[in-house]
């Protein structure tokens, strides 16, 4: 057991936890943070994603040792109103049908646009196929992204 | 379909009640119409809909919401009837008076169907009082009135007042003995794009899941299950896991351990620790045995006759031709994105269940079971649910809960692995499908004859699907070979692979006869259509519609250069969906580049939602039956998670183009029926692509490159 200190959604956070516990169980079982969801464990299903640094990681596999001092968004922090353009295009185009992966669907798409403001399909495919949506809202979840991206390029 | 009117003789579906904070507060009760009591006395509502003095329009129930979009569509029809102003509308979880709220099952497409009754005559009544005040206040006639937009107005005085400011002398008056529903094309609401109404705490991750549950002094469980199916749980040496720092105790049952700690991680490890004897199953079972008990069982037994229009045994023997094949599908699990989790808190004198629970009355009644405690004394709390596809009908994982509670003296979330989701069984069976069709001399299709091997009682069939109807002799048998390896209904149960394998062998069937697949379709369905052979439960007509309806929107028999066009209709669930797809299949590697989806469904409520549905469906289909593999080996399944578990990914799915059909039917759902056909349409293209006829699913355990 040690101390660690994590910056999560701007606020500095110490927990006293295992350095191999997963960044995953650290945000949900010990801050609360349940918005990053598991869904595998093995980095198999992007349902775990955040943003370390603004880099997209799996929390599921990543030692909470690892993001010690390191500032870390989850989707609770994404945009303090609700309205990174990411959420709005996934509210007007009523993407989710369960919801259970939209949060790490979302994390990744706010990953990509950042580092690529005008992606492909190609690019989109690339960085998403990580994230598996059992439900089927591949299409709308593409859609969402493009009409984001769209907007940003047009500003 | 005209305004009807309805007396209201099913009074006992409706009920006043007194506000709190004023305003008119009706109930009712929805669900299967057998769960409504006979006498009105003894009615209960398990819904409310409440007009505040505020104007806002509240609906409570509680509904569990699975992805299917429910929670939207049922208040968008209420909201129909009463000519709300959708944005008036608030729709809340209602308290944990499980009693009074609780729908039975909350499954599968049937929902919409069963409740849309008596959500119109809710809303309908709920006008008809609102219009009765405004006409008193005035001293009008109620006929005068008009209403729209949560306004009531009487137009020869140009007068108005809004539901808001009438909502409390509304409350006070009598229920109407009739209402007049409207006609469909004065809808103005059912068919439009509404948006999910949690979707806004979906996308910022404040939406709560069963999983997230955390109560003080509950503690996570961690389940292990037998690693082979049929196990049997021998000793438990928990020495390793209890060191696990987090670890605070281990528990067991008949062939079940649980892990309990202060947090999942704990939990998790803890239950890597243990040391298990399992005792051996009575049969290791594999896929390999079960192929060749099925094949025998098909060979030898005689099988239950599901089926039997005419003679098919005589029809085959004077056949001209018979054509056949055999078709085989593998065990699948449901992987919903939630993995398998409950709540529950175990108490002396009580217990409150909470999580993603699809069949919330049976939980209870097993819980009773397993506590000695009445029902009255057990509360159930439905979470917005992560995915089920038919897993969590079942309530195993309630017992779960339960045990590891009572046994641990605490409140207990236990979840499952992913691991132990696909370890764990209540696959979809996997099942072996043998084919005959007989050919009479002039080139007619005359008998139809399917045996099927599976592992469940009823077997793994439709035996009502096309082309029943349209062959003077079908026959559909099921032969039942037993197995320790468990299973669930899958979404779409049966109809998920029938409508692949009864579409794909039509198909061969039509080839053989040197007949074009659509063509081949709308004979046989003129055929059923004009003299039906037995009783069919479908209507040839719809069936016709969607599959002229697909074959217009693909430009059928023109695809684009270098794709190939495969075409599938399908009957499920009182819906109807035909769907064509262009492939193209490059080095045996395959593309599924589009899919058009008509659907015949009814009265479409929520187009987003419903749109939402078709897509997932046909997504959901075609990934499963290209990649969805479950092998048995040495008793256990082969494929734990996702990294050999494969779903369809982003980079995979096709564009889909869908079509509703106008119709004046009453809605139907849609969370199923556009599933079955996508593998169908699939296969047949895959066959027009490249003359391999896919008659083993997954597609990718095909050489395609032929
Ligand atoms: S839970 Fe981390 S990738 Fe699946
Ligand atoms: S919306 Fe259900 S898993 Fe993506």
């Amino acid at each position: 057991m040690a101390q660690f200190k994590l910056i999560v959604n701007g606020e500095t956070r110490t927990v006293e936890a295992d350095p191999n516990m997963p960044l995953l169980w650290v945000l949900r079982d010990l801050l609360g943070l349940t918005g990053t969801k598991y869904g595998c464990g093995m980095s198999q299903c992007g349902t775990c994603t955040v943003h370390l640094n603004s880099a997209p990681i799996r929390t599921c596999m990543f030692p909470v040792s690892a993001a010690a001092n390191q500032s870390i968004t989850t989707i609770e922090g994404l945009s303090p109103t609700g309205d990174h353009p990411l959420q709005v295009t996934w509210r007007e185009m009523d993407v989710p049908q369960c919801g259970y992966c939209q949060g790490g669907q979302i994390m990744s798409a706010a990953a990509l646009l950042q580092s690529n403001p005008e992606p492909t399909d190609e690019d989109i495919d690339a960085a998403m196929t990580g994230n598996i949506c059992r439900c089927g809202t591949y299409l709308r979840i593409k859609a969402a992204i493009k009409l984001a991206a769209q907007r940003g390029a047009a500003q | 379909m005209s305004a009807e009117s309805t007396q209201l003789n099913r009074r006992a579906f409706l009920k006043l009640s007194t506000a709190v904070g004023g305003g008119l507060m009706l109930g009712f009760r929805w669900g299967a119409a057998e769960v409504v009591p006979a006498k009105p006395a003894t009615f209960k509502p398990n819904a409310f809909l409440r007009i505040a003095p505020s104007g806002s329009v509240t609906l409570l129930n509680q509904n569990p919401e699975i992805g299917q979009g429910i929670k939207t569509a049922f208040p968008m029809i209420i909201g129909e009837e009463l000519d709300v102003d959708w944005a008036d509308v608030v729709i809340e979880q209602a308290p944990l008076d499980t009693e009074a709220y609780e729908r039975q099952v909350a499954a599968g497409s049937g929902a919409i169907r069963t409740t849309y009754q008596t959500l119109r005559e809710a809303g309908a009544s709920a006008r008809a009082l609102l219009v009765a005040a405004a006409a008193q206040q005035w001293g009008v006639a109620p006929q005068s009135c008009r209403t729209a937009k949560s306004v009531v107005t009487h137009p020869p005085s140009g007068r108005s007042l809004t539901y808001g400011e009438l909502a409390d002398a509304a409350g006070k008056l009598p229920l109407p003995r009739s209402v007049t529903l409207k006609s469909t094309k004065d809808f103005s609401l059912l068919g439009t794009r509404v948006r999910g109404t949690d979707v806004p705490k979906i996308v910022t991750g404040e939406q709560r899941y069963g999983i997230d549950t955390k109560t003080p002094g509950m503690l996570y469980g961690a389940i292990t299950n037998p690693p082979e199916h049929g196990q049997k749980l021998g000793s438990v040496d928990d020495t390793a896991a209890l060191k696990v720092p987090g670890v605070v105790k281990v528990v067991s049952w008949p062939d079940k351990v649980c892990v309990l700690a202060t947090h999942t991680y704990a939990a998790f490890l803890g239950k890597d620790a243990l040391k298990i004897e399992w005792e051996a199953a009575a049969v290791r079972e594999s896929t390999a045995r079960l192929s060749q008990a099925f094949a025998d069982a098909i060979a030898n037994g005689s099988g239950e006759h599901r089926r039997r229009v005419g003679n098919v045994e005589r029809a085959l023997d004077g056949a001209d031709r018979v054509i056949e094949a055999t078709y085989e599908v593998p065990f699948l699990p449901h992987a919903p994105m939630e993995p398998i989790n409950m709540y529950a808190d175990v108490k002396a004198d009580s217990v409150h269940l909470l999580g993603p629970m699809q069949t919330p009355a049976n939980a209870r009644q097993l819980t009773s079971q397993l506590t000695g405690l009445p029902e009255t004394k057990i509360t159930t709390e439905m979470t917005r649910i992560g995915g089920g596809f038919g897993r969590r009908l079942k309530t195993d994982f309630v017992e779960d809960a339960v045990q590891a509670s009572r046994l641990a003296g605490t409140p207990v979330n236990i979840v499952w692995k992913r691991e132990e989701e696909m370890i764990g069984g209540n696959f979809r069976p996997a099942a072996l499908y043998h084919y005959r069709a007989g050919i009479d001399s002039q080139g007619r299709l005359i008998a139809w004859h399917l045996k099927s091997a599976s592992i469940t009682g009823r077997g793994a069939i439709v035996p009502t699907n096309f082309p029943n109807g349209a062959v003077p002799h079908f026959q559909v048998d099921n032969h039942r070979v037993r197995s320790a390896i468990t299973t669930a209904a899958w979404r779409s149960p049966n109809h998920n692979v029938c409508a692949m394998l009864d579409q794909s062998f039509l198909e061969e069937v039509g080839y053989a006869l040197g007949k074009e697949p659509l063509a081949f379709r709308l004979e046989l369905l003129r055929q059923a259509e004009t003299d039906p052979y037995g009783n069919i439960n479908y209507e040839p007509a719809r069936l016709r519609g969607v599959l002229e309806e697909v074959a217009k929107m693909a430009d059928w028999g023109n695809p684009p250069a270098g794709r190939f066009q495969g075409i599938a209709a399908h009957y499920s669930h009182h819906s109807y969906v035909a769907q064509v797809a262009e492939v193209s299949v490059t080095e045996g590697n395959l593309e599924v580049h589009k899919v058009y989806c008509a659907a015949d469904c009814g009265q479409v409520i929520n187009l987003s939602g419903a749109e939402n549905q078709c897509q997932g469906g046909i997504i959901d289909g075609i990934g499963a039956a290209w990649f969805g593999d479950m092998p048995i080996v040495d008793g256990a399944s082969a494929n734990t998670n996702f990294h050999t578990y494969r779903l369809i990914r982003m980079n995979e799915v096709p564009e889909i183009e869908t079509k509703f059909l106008k119709t004046d039917y009453p809605p139907t759902g849609l969370g199923e029926p556009a599933l079955p056909p996508a593998s169908a349409a699939v296969a047949n293209a895959i066959f027009a692509a490249t003359g391999v006829r896919i008659r083993k699913l997954p597609f990718n355990a095909n050489d395609l490159a032929g």
